[in-house]
């Protein structure tokens, strides 16, 4: 991808890492990182396509409110990812369009 | 969370929100022997403005500076205040009797308590301009998430653009990490300054806080970060990757331009109302806020009696006022509930009110001064002002000029406010646009009617609280 941005790690007084994969390539985080804040950190941008045109879109308030960080998580579709803390050996996807309810449904892993 | 069965259980208050109203409401309502669950959405209390206080993350701790780290203060108040602390659960619906209806990682489940105190702060007000829904551009509010809660910075060419002292405030933390910033671009309306200038008296009774923000412009100043004021036409451009790529805004009639890969955006905090108006209290519009507040009494108590709204929510008074609007609220629920007689509840809340007073008089200073500019509160056709279904200003003048009395009609119209974000970041927008087009008060216009459940929820979860 041309001009991928990356978001930075400042020195942290302590970390506990854990590997998650963003579209099936392991990254590793810390595990009070969000699923969002991986994204960004991956360079996963857009992180999502809308519904209503597909147009590209990112996590956008980072607080819950905006709902622009839906994705799919370990298989469930449209997670506000500012609102997962991550897991270790989490599977993050792009969130492409609306979500197909055809799918076989994943129960969430908690 | 505690080991208490809570299904049964009756708590004498329930507080939503762990932010500095909710814990310091915490802390004093144990003080007052009441038997207190606080509910927070997020993994660990702090709110947004203590955000992860408890790990802080960042080793420098000069980044975020010295306010932030007075949190920790609040929080071990909090802690040793016996209260039942639920993290990562959210509300999703308030009954008539005041049961509330909680999610916790994909479980529902009932808590009850016989006073509410809504304590869910403040939101970043939104700020439609052209490109706003560009991947790397992203509000302020949400870098400093990103900094306080996983010590990461936006990637360079980074520009800031909009208004308000947390726009300057984040510009120096990034600028103090290290971070190269290309402008700090302001939009405050240079006719503000004259206007706040009346209500400048208020403010000299805040000398502490007018001395952070006069602080504030000199570490910029002395950053040599470019502080550009007076901008206007604010726009994003993406270039062909589908990402932003440049910001372009006008200067005194000269149209300027600025290669970019992040945008950070800011216009100002306004209450989080998702919940009061969900619950019909009464509402008020706030002009010199620019938004609606929950209708509250000296006490914070809203028009349902045993519901009361403490701190942002209830209206922009900022961190340190939250901390006592909350304590005040508590005082007179534990009057109500026989915990406390009414000469002590005066006598307790009396140094609580006389700290409350500056953080009040320097409001309207603020207010006026960083009001945002007419192009953010009633933007321009093309603007996107419902994110979610991507309608524009432009729609919402047709469906107005059609016969569109109302944003409630407007869903119907146009479907604006129908995403998943419920209206929270097209809300205010929707009613100002409508307002303005059909020569109606903003009264009259009113806002979205808030349904639960307010956030999204499975079958299943809804299913839990069924048994």
């Amino acid at each position: 991808m041309p001009n991928v941005s990356h978001f930075e790690r400042l020195p942290m007084r302590a970390s506990e890492p854990v590997t998650v994969f963003v579209e099936g390539q392991a990254i590793k985080v810390d595990s009070h990182d969000t699923a969002a804040a991986v994204v960004l950190m991956a360079g996963l941008v857009p992180s999502r396509t809308t519904p209503t045109s597909g147009s590209p879109r990112a996590p956008y308030c980072l607080m819950g409110v905006c709902f622009e960080c839906l994705l799919d998580i370990d298989g469930v579709a449209n997670q506000q990812g500012c609102m997962v803390k991550v897991r270790d050996g989490m599977q993050i996807r792009r969130q492409v369009g609306a979500r197909d309810i055809h799918e076989p449904r994943q129960e969430p892993t908690t | 969370m505690s080991d208490r069965d809570t299904t049964e259980y009756c708590y004498d208050l329930a507080i939503i929100g762990a932010g500095p109203a909710g814990m310091a409401s915490a802390a004093e309502a144990g003080q007052l022997g009441l038997a207190t669950v606080l509910i927070d959405e997020q993994e660990e209390a702090g709110g947004q403005i203590y955000r992860a206080i408890e790990r802080a993350p960042l080793a420098d701790e000069g980044v975020l500076g010295s306010d932030y780290y007075k949190g920790r203060l609040l929080l071990e108040a909090m802690q040793a205040s016996h209260t039942d602390y639920l993290p990562g659960t959210s509300v999703w619906d308030v009954e008539d009797d005041l049961t509330i209806n909680v999610s916790h990682h994909g479980r529902s489940r009932q808590v009850r308590a016989r006073r509410l105190l809504i304590a869910t702060g403040a939101q970043e007000r939104p700020v439609p301009f052209s490109g706003w829904t560009l991947p790397g551009v992203m509000t302020c509010g949400a870098a400093q998430v990103l900094l306080k809660n996983s010590a990461l910075v936006p990637p360079a060419p980074l520009v800031l653009a909009g208004s308000g002292p947390l726009l300057l405030l984040i510009a120096s933390q990034l600028s103090h990490a290290g971070v190269p910033i290309e402008a700090v671009l302001d939009t405050t309306p240079r006719d503000n300054y004259l206007r706040a200038a009346r209500y400048s008296p208020g403010a000299l009774r805040n000398p502490k806080l007018l001395l952070k923000g006069v602080g504030l412009l000199r570490t910029l100043k002395r950053s040599g970060i470019p502080h550009i004021t007076g901008v206007e036409s604010l726009r994003a451009e993406s270039g062909n990757d589908d990402h932003l790529d440049r910001v372009c805004y006008r200067r005194k009639g000269v149209d300027h331009e600025l290669y970019c890969r992040s945008l950070l955006v800011h216009q100002g905090v306004v209450p989080n109302v998702q919940l009061t108006r969900a619950l019909e209290l009464e509402h008020r519009w706030h002009e010199q806020q620019q938004c609606w507040h929950p209708d509250v009494d000296v006490w914070g108590e809203t028009s349902r009696a045993g519901i009361f709204v403490a701190g942002d929510s209830s209206g922009i008074a900022g961190a340190q006022a939250a901390e006592e609007t909350g304590r005040l609220s508590v005082l007179q629920i534990a009057k109500q509930l026989g915990q406390l007689e009414e000469g002590k509840r005066d006598t307790r809340a009396a140094p609580i009110r006389r700290r409350l007073g500056p953080h009040q008089a320097i409001r309207p200073f603020l207010d006026v001064l960083y009001q945002p500019a007419r192009s953010f509160l009633i933007p321009e056709d093309d603007t996107i002002v419902c994110r979610c279904e991507e309608i524009t200003a432009g729609e919402l003048r047709h469906i107005a000029d059609a016969g569109c009395q109302g944003p409630n009609q407007a869903k119907a119209f146009c479907r604006a406010g129908m995403g998943s974000c419920q209206g929270r970041l097209c809300g205010l927008t929707v009613s100002q646009v409508l307002a303005e087009r059909s020569n109606q008060s903003i009264d009259a216009v009113g806002y979205y009617h808030i349904r639960p459940p307010i956030k999204p929820l499975t079958i299943g979860e809804l299913a839990d609280i069924a048994d």
